[in-house]
């Protein structure tokens, strides 16, 4: 059901999108090349002689200038051919592949879960302002924002996985094993992203209602005689999406593209990891392939984000799409 | 008020409909992005698990390009070297059976083993050994190009022996070919995503930065090696999530262990802990052509200014040797004991500087977590007992990342470190000669390479003790380079794994661990 | 008659819930504590008191940390390092981020586009990697790190702060505004900033949470506060092996955290409870 107007403004966003996309691969590759040192003097290490170092460096096609080699990067991309990772021989592809689907699935169960449990908590909130499951909440999050991230992963490790034995320590999936087994490794990250991202979605959520209980519709449909709930979930919420669905894009964006604390302490081989791996080896090549696939995932999810944000309010879409015609 | 339009029961359904799309795709990824490889020898319990530090995403199996411990390990599993290193730091032959020198320890002939066959059906002969040593020679982009650097010529003298002539001599040359990174592979061969070799398992899955899979590889030459049915090697470099590994009881063996972990482990009676001294050491190395390192006496008042019994017992909980400014660790046969040693003395340190011409020093010590474990740690406690003797040390503490490549040997001070080696002139050559790659201080003494040479090559037990005694002494008394303490290597596992000794070199027992434990039910 | 649901009681006085009071002082000790750490601390920061995690004892209340430095002495210089550089961090982002969030939310048009669009690609990189690379290039000094980490979490505010705006905008009163012909700075200042003000003070509270971890994951990555200078979130990273011995000391930093941002929030709270009166109920302070 989209009117035309809506439908320009969608391509409109879809092109910047991309746009951006190719800012943000020159960014990052013009970023990566600032960092002192090279793929050469991190592959060599301690045995990097003069001569090794501009043998590997020849070989790799470093000698070229940084611009002309991002050219050749575009243009192969635009053919399909990510090239090949610097610091392995291996096609990037093959590199990234199986470490982003493993980052898709952990974002994709944690915000399955998270996402709704966190609006749904705040919705609750709101509605029992102020009441014991309110407080009791607010204690929660307050614990869960105030824990990084690796101490949570610690102290989730050391309840489940050593003292009680429950769950494995390790997010290590391994040929062989059942989906049961496959979910029981990565119980116990899934559980840590949640309570991180928990927070902010489920206090933003309960603000962002609240702030609008003081709107003269509210007082209205409250002199209505209608109930608690129900005012908030009719009047109240659709007016007040936009600042809770920014914050839910924000925290699904991290969950793809920042849970390397949490990838390190579990040992889950995620592509936050090789990408925090990749700058260090200065391995431009995957860099550049893992910063455009994180960007591009980001730049759907706000689109997304922003076309739900228009559907949800019908005030807020006339006024943007008054802008279009 | 807006009519009430079909809309509410669009959005729930797309909503929905999105909902369930979601949850079947990922399903099907979950089951998807993990090949189905299903390995009987990983469903039996002949199954040995490490957990190490030591790899990355950039491992390859090549020997050529062997840095770390995760890729030393899986070479291990797969090939063979020339000649091993027991458990006493003595020479044992491996794929090289016997060996003699000429008298100036110049021209060597060693017999190759017979009867040892490739994963791939063929037998091992003097072509594979020569072309598996020539990798790291001549025009090569080999990281062990020093290893073999003294080596003139490596030819087949008959069908089942090689000869090799040196450059200078070397009484130790088959230790020295033990280095890791001389493993034989068959002649030609350069598929290294694959690799074969002679060894008890072959390589099943490789999956680099996380894990290694292999498998035994049927009958084994080497008489009571290669007892369990498969290896699996999970790389985790995060070090708590080891130890938990370890604990929750998902691998059977962990290396890179610190002091203090290895005290908690101790208690736990379903674990052992393993410690070997393998000469491994940290430095503080100051850069001998930079200002104001230049002048030997700040280097020694830095090498007095430092309490090295404080820093063993903090950062490495008594798991280490007090060291004495040379890297040759007192396990060595050749260590010299009557060294004068550097005690933390600050009035000498003071004294030092103020023939130097000062009466106090600034400097920044950049560190970084990266060299060893506690090496932020080390320095904050050199910084501490530094300031008794007027010396300033500013502790800068730099990225993990790209350590090796913007402050290792850049940096006019800093923090750094060094595996043990096999031979005295392994290490000598590896950092303190004036040709050395690796010259952590850039020390350059024409009279200490001399020396270091002729001790090399010289055959005579008593006169070789002599002439690596002076060239201790020439370190410690000369070099950049401050060397608080020798640091044990310790690695923990379950009391399942049995055969398993201290290392003399690197850990793990020289990293040849796979083929050597096994494991009781 | 009141209308049901609506509630204006608390637990305590209408407007001054106890929680309140507690949220409010713990801040303003922690805080207090830290500002004066130089005067109050029993050692000197960097100071070694003892052995590797020993148990509370006169000498030392908390018990030693994992270098053998007085743990209460670091949890105080700990809290003042990274209180004031959170801080300005925080001021710096919200400043950024509401002044220009708010500005395109109630603009639109192409300001509009152009800004979000210039936050849409410095959020699509990975705020890790953007950090690591600037800190990398630029240095780990305390003003690189403020301003680095206050610009890096200033887009995040934007984005909120302009869909915040954006919602209030589309508002009768606003509309009713406008058509008044009120000027946009007389929109922003008296129409939309107050009525977006709860949404946007909990994503203040929350933001500076946020920038406290912030500077413990770069910890992980071995960027931020430089040694043997004391920072709650490194120092929690640091002690935490000392969980498996059983021993309490990375909890010690990790609940001056827990503390502060639990005050935070709490003082939050009852400034969003404040807010969600019906019109026409101000704030008495």
């Amino acid at each position: 059901m989209k009117a035309p107007a809506l439908r320009r403004l969608l391509v409109r966003r879809l092109l910047f999108g991309l746009l951006s996309l190719l800012v943000v691969s020159a960014l990052l590759f013009f970023a990566t090349n600032l960092l002192p040192g090279d793929v050469a003097t991190a592959l060599l290490g301690q045995q990097a002689t003069p001569e090794s170092l501009l043998r590997l460096r020849l070989e790799l096609g470093l000698d070229q200038p940084a611009w002309l080699r991002y050219v050749h990067w575009f243009i192969r991309l635009l053919h399909g051919d990510f090239g090949t990772s610097l610091a392995s021989g291996r096609s990037v592809v093959s590199e990234l592949l199986p470490r982003l689907g493993n980052t898709l699935i952990l974002a994709a169960v944690a915000g399955a879960i998270a996402v709704p449990l966190s609006v749904g908590l705040g919705l609750i909130s709101a509605m029992r302002e102020g009441g014991l499951v309110d407080r009791a909440l607010s204690l929660l999050c307050v614990l869960t924002i105030s824990t990084p991230e690796f101490l949570l992963g610690y102290v989730l490790i050391g309840a489940f996985a050593i003292e009680l034995g429950w769950l494995p320590s390790l997010a290590v999936i391994s040929p062989g094993m059942t989906l049961l087994e496959r979910a029981a490794a990565i119980t116990l990250p899934v559980c840590t992203l949640v309570l991180v991202v928990m927070a902010h979605m489920l206090r933003m959520t309960r603000a962002s209602v609240l702030s609008v209980m003081a709107a003269p519709y509210v007082e209205m449909a409250y002199l209505k005689g209608l109930r608690r709930s129900t005012v908030i979930l009719r009047h109240a919420l659709p007016n007040s999406a936009a600042p809770i669905i920014a914050v839910v894009t924000l925290n699904l964006g991290y969950l793809v593209v920042g849970v390397v604390v949490v990838e390190v302490v579990f040992v889950y081989p995620g592509a936050g990891q090789l990408l925090v791996d990749a700058v260090a080896k200065r391995d431009l090549p995957l860099v550049q392939a893992c910063g455009l696939i994180f960007a591009a995932i980001y730049i759907a999810l706000n689109v997304t984000a922003d076309m739900l944000a228009l559907w949800a309010s019908p005030r807020l879409r006339h006024e943007t799409l008054r802008h279009e015609t | 008020m807006p009519a009430r339009s079909p809309a509410p029961v669009h959005r729930r359904d797309v909503l929905a409909g999105l909902g369930g799309a979601a949850a079947l795709a990922g399903l099907g990824l979950f089951n998807a992005s993990c090949a189905v490889d299903d390995d009987p020898a990983l469903k039996s319990g002949n199954l040995l698990r490490l957990g190490m530090a030591g790899g990355s995403s950039a491992d390859s199996l090549d020997p050529r390009t062997y840095l770390d411990w995760v890729p030393i390990n899986i070479g291990y599993q797969i090939m063979n070297g020339l000649v091993e290193v027991d458990g006493a730091g003595n020479a044992v032959p491996e794929l090289f059976e016997s060996w003699e020198s000429s008298a100036d320890a110049r021209e060597w002939v060693f017999r190759i083993r017979g009867g040892v066959v490739f994963h791939n059906g063929k037998p091992l002969g003097v072509d594979d050994i020569l072309y598996s040593i020539n990798l790291h020679r001549g025009d090569t982009t080999s990281v062990a190009k020093g290893v073999v650097a003294n080596i003139v010529d490596v030819k087949r003298l008959d069908a089942n022996r090689v000869k090799i002539l040196l450059a200078g001599g070397d009484a130790d040359l088959p230790t020295t070919l033990s280095d890791y990174h001389l493993l034989v592979v068959p002649a030609g061969f350069d598929d290294w995503s694959h690799p074969i070799g002679t060894g008890g398992y072959r390589l099943d899955r490789f999956e680099p930065g996380v894990r290694s899979i292999t498998t035994k590889a049927g009958d084994y030459w080497k008489a009571g090696a290669a007892h369990v049915d498969a290896i699996e090697l999970l790389v985790i470099n995060d070090a708590m999530a080891r130890t938990n590994a370890l604990i929750g009881g998902q691998v059977d063996i962990i290396n890179r262990i610190d002091g203090r972990t290895a005290d908690l482990l101790r208690r736990n009676k379903r674990l052992k802990v393993i410690r070997s001294q393998t000469g491994q050491h940290a430095i503080f190395a100051t850069n001998c052509t930079a200002d104001p390192y230049e002048n030997n006496e700040i280097r020694l008042a830095l090498k007095y200014a430092i309490d090295r019994e404080r820093i063993v017992k903090t950062v490495l909980n008594g798991y280490g040797t007090v060291g004495n400014d040379q890297p040759i660790s007192p396990r060595s046969p050749y260590f010299d004991a009557d060294l004068p040693v550097h005690r933390y003395d600050p009035d000498q340190a003071r004294y030092h500087l103020r023939r130097a011409g000062r009466d106090a020093l600034a400097a920044e010590l950049k560190v970084s977590d990266a060299a060893f474990s506690g090496a932020v740690d080390a320095a904050v406690l050199f910084q501490s007992a530094a300031a008794a003797a007027g010396i300033t040390l500013a502790v800068k503490r730099e990225p993990i990342d790209g350590y090796w490549s913007n402050v290792w040997i850049k940096a006019p001070f800093y923090v750094s470190y060094s595996d043990g080696r096999a031979t005295l002139d392994a290490a000598f050559s590896k950092a303190y000669k004036s040709s050395s790659a690796a010259n952590d201080t850039s020390w350059r003494n024409p009279e200490f390479d001399a020396l270091a040479n002729v001790a090399r090559g010289m055959q005579d037990p008593r006169r070789r003790r002599e002439l690596y005694g002076e060239c201790q002494r020439m370190i410690s008394a000369d070099g950049g380079a401050i060397i608080p303490m020798f640091i044990d290597h310790i690695e923990a596992g379950s009391t399942h794994v049995q055969g398993w000794t201290p290392s003399a070199l690197f850990d793990l027992m020289g990293q040849r661990i796979g083929e050597k434990v096994w494991l009781q039910s | 008659m009141k209308p049901r649901g609506m509630r204006t009681d608390t637990a305590g006085s209408p407007r001054r819930p106890w929680s309140l009071y507690i949220g409010a002082g713990g801040v303003i000790l922690l805080v207090g504590s830290a500002l004066l750490a130089p005067w109050i601390a029993p050692y000197a920061e960097g100071q070694f008191v003892g052995g590797v995690w020993d148990l509370p004892s006169a000498a030392s209340w908390l018990g030693t940390d994992n270098d053998g430095r007085d743990m209460l002495t670091r949890v105080l210089f700990g809290t003042r390092t990274t209180v004031s550089i959170a801080l300005l961090a925080t001021v710096l982002a919200l400043a950024v981020g509401i002044g220009f969030g708010v500005v395109a939310g109630a603009v639109g048009g192409w300001l509009d586009e152009l800004l979000s669009r210039c936050v849409d690609i410095l959020l699509a990189i990975p705020v890790l990697i953007s950090a690591l690379i600037v800190l990398s290039v630029l240095g780990t000094s305390t003003p690189v790190l403020i301003g680095t980490i206050g610009l890096l979490e200033a887009t995040r505010v934007y984005v909120v702060a302009r869909a915040v705006a954006r919602s209030v905008n589309v508002q009768p009163f606003v509309q009713v505004a406008r058509l008044r012909g009120e000027a946009l700075p007389w929109i922003i200042g008296r129409e939309l900033l107050p009525n977006a003000a709860g949404p946007l003070i909990a994503e203040g509270g929350l933001r500076f949470c946020f920038i406290f971890l912030f500077i413990a994951s770069l910890s992980f990555l071995g960027l931020g506060i430089q040694p043997p200078t004391a920072d709650l979130g490194s120092m929690v990273r640091e002690n935490a092996q000392a969980i498996n011995f059983g021993l309490m000391a990375p909890l010690y930093p990790a609940a001056a955290i827990a503390l502060l941002t639990a005050g935070i929030n709490l003082v939050v709270d009852w400034l969003l409870a404040a807010q969600s009166r019906p019109h026409g109920h101000g704030i008495e302070l």
